[in-house]
């Protein structure tokens, strides 16, 4: 199989609502991919647009919406949508486009824009939901979060504390990212007693709603050894997806994480990830599911996460540093484009470029996750150098 | 290169920038309306929660008891084979205690949604619904629950025929 390395990446501000249109901010962080690899659009065989529901911009077909900015007019270009996984599901299908031989430099972009649902982002997330079974009973998307989290915490007897204290991690990580929306330093009590959105969900366990796009510029090998004295190699992705009958499964471990990361690990030859992976850049969209997915992820035993976390393993200068950019309680979460940043994140970090966020110790190899639907997609993407 | 960059691209507006006309927004309310379609299996357990019971079926590949019903085994990739009747009785697999809508508008009393394990299904095949009848603090994990459905009159053949369930006296 080919080799396909990172060559480029660009992002704008993660913010609450952004003056520009989705197709602007798509424009930016491609541009700003491009630039930063020295290439041009010209340079660009194909284009992959990452993008969760039409729903939230409003707009039907936001694939041909965004093709634009995102510079797909008169090229191969697919649009993805697997839910929250599709900013990790992105670059893998860059990484298919170009390991099948068929393209050599392939432009990845990811958008939300979710300021332009009114009242509520949320609300474009009901028709989730079954629409005879579940939808009469009046659900909202927290409580598929609020659901997971308490079986989570029940079944492992982990507690809201112990689960706070990723959130302050991640909020003060993100202090350090020029982009960040929710950098803020905090304490677990100010975590513990921020207003109740649907127990055991406090308002700053979630991420907030965001608009922001991000972009990576990613080629086949004979292209990344004339254009990149850095080139980040990808060394594993993997994929999967769980019963949308979400009922049915015991929702306390994410078994369909497992499966793509393993997928991942064997694609990379990895046998003993704890001791491979040196910077992890988990899904974070709630701070269990942090937890959750370092688990799925097997980089701790199940029940395990909490533990670590409290002893300090996972901050940025720990053993395991697990969102160092400040994930998407921080940053942000601009559903597809926030999983593409925390690609962008790896990127800067292997290179040592990542400025005040830089892990110490020159990380070799990270990965990247992201989740979504009746949560239910794992992607996984592993970057080394 | 995030070290080199200078400034970000992407401009945050303040709810002041639109309400003071600093920016111009153009406002549009989608008007669809749907008629899902219920189907084969769906459609069954509709009209049994009409008559007050909640069915099941049977697959003989894997011999699970699938709730909610459907008509195809999606792990034996069969078709299923036998409707059964399971119990109106269960247990709280896991719950929450939610106090915002859709539109995260607040609510007065909280709603108590929770994923419910039926008895006679097979092991782990939970529905969702809401408890009633039982402060927030005493619901927990593993309690037991019994359905309490609306009158024959009131029922229309939907899900909300079952009102909510309520704890079982002893569980
Ligand atoms: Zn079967």
């Amino acid at each position: 199989m080919a080799k396909v390395a990172v060559v480029g990446a660009g992002m704008t501000k993660f913010v609450r609502r952004a003056q520009e249109t989705g197709r602007e901010l798509s424009w930016q962080a491609a541009k700003m991919a491009l630039d930063s690899a020295g290439l041009t659009l010209k340079d660009v065989d194909a284009v992959v647009i990452g993008s969760a529901p039409d729903a939230f911009d409003g707009v039907h077909m936001k694939g041909e919406y965004l093709a634009d900015g995102s510079g797909a007019w008169r090229k191969p270009c697919i649009r993805n949508f697997v839910g929250g996984a599709t900013g990790v599901f992105a670059p893998i299908q860059g990484w298919y486009h170009i390991a099948s031989g068929q393209f050599d430099t392939v432009l990845v972009v990811c958008e939300e824009k979710m300021s332009s649902c009114h009242p509520h982002p949320q609300g474009a997330f009901i028709t989730i939901f079954d629409h005879t079974t579940e939808r009469p009973l009046g659900p909202n998307l927290l409580w598929i979060f609020a659901l997971e989290m308490n079986r989570y915490m029940t079944v492992h007897g982990i507690t809201k504390e112990e689960i706070a204290l990723v959130a302050v991690k991640n909020k003060k990580n993100a202090l350090d990212h020029p982009c960040a929306q929710l950098g803020e330093e905090l304490t677990v009590e100010d975590v513990l007693n921020s207003e109740v959105l649907a127990w055991p969900v406090n308002r700053l366990d979630v991420s907030p709603a965001s608009d922001g796009a991000a972009a990576v510029v990613m080629c086949a090998e004979h292209v990344a050894k004339r254009v990149s004295d850095k080139p980040v190699w990808v060394e594993g992705v993997g994929w999967h997806l769980d019963t949308a009958y979400w009922t049915n499964r015991d929702l306390y471990y994410p078994r369909y994480v497992e499966y793509a990361a393993r997928m991942a690990y064997e694609m990379a030859g990895i046998k003993e990830p704890r001791k491979e992976i040196h910077i992890v850049e988990p899904y974070d969209p709630f701070d269990y599911k942090e937890l959750h997915h370092l688990e799925g992820l097997l980089l701790c035993e199940r029940g395990g996460a909490a533990r670590l976390t409290a002893d300090g393993v996972t901050q940025r200068d720990g053993d395991l540093p697990v969102c160092p950019s400040g994930g998407l309680l921080g940053v942000g979460n601009p559903i597809a484009a926030a999983g593409l940043m925390k690609v962008c994140e790896l990127f800067w970090q292997l290179r040592g470029e990542a400025g005040k966020r830089q892990v110490p110790g020159t990380p070799r190899r990270g990965l990247a996750q992201a989740w979504g639907d009746l949560m239910q997609v794992g992607t996984v993407i592993i970057l080394g150098r | 290169m995030t070290v080199k960059i200078k400034e970000w691209p992407g401009t945050a507006l303040s709810s002041r920038d639109i309400e003071e006309g600093r920016v111009l927004t153009v406002r549009h309310k989608l008007k669809a309306e749907y008629a899902w379609d219920a189907g084969v299996a769906i459609g069954r357990y509709l009209r049994e929660l009409k008559n007050g019971r909640l069915v099941a079926r049977r697959c003989g590949g894997c011999d699970r008891i699938l709730l909610p019903p459907r008509m195809f085994c999606e792990q034996c990739f069969v078709p299923t084979d036998e409707w059964v009747y399971v119990e109106d009785t269960g247990t709280v697999n896991t719950f929450s205690i939610c106090y915002v809508r859709w539109d995260v508008a607040r609510l007065k009393e909280p709603l108590l949604p929770a994923v419910i394990n039926v008895d006679g299904a097979s092991p782990g095949m939970g529905i969702l619904h809401l408890l009633g009848e039982v402060r927030p603090e005493d619901v927990h994990i593993g309690m037991r629950v019994r359905a309490v459905w609306k009158s024959p009159g009131e029922r229309e053949g939907a899900i909300t025929d079952i009102k909510y369930w309520k704890p079982v006296q002893g569980g």
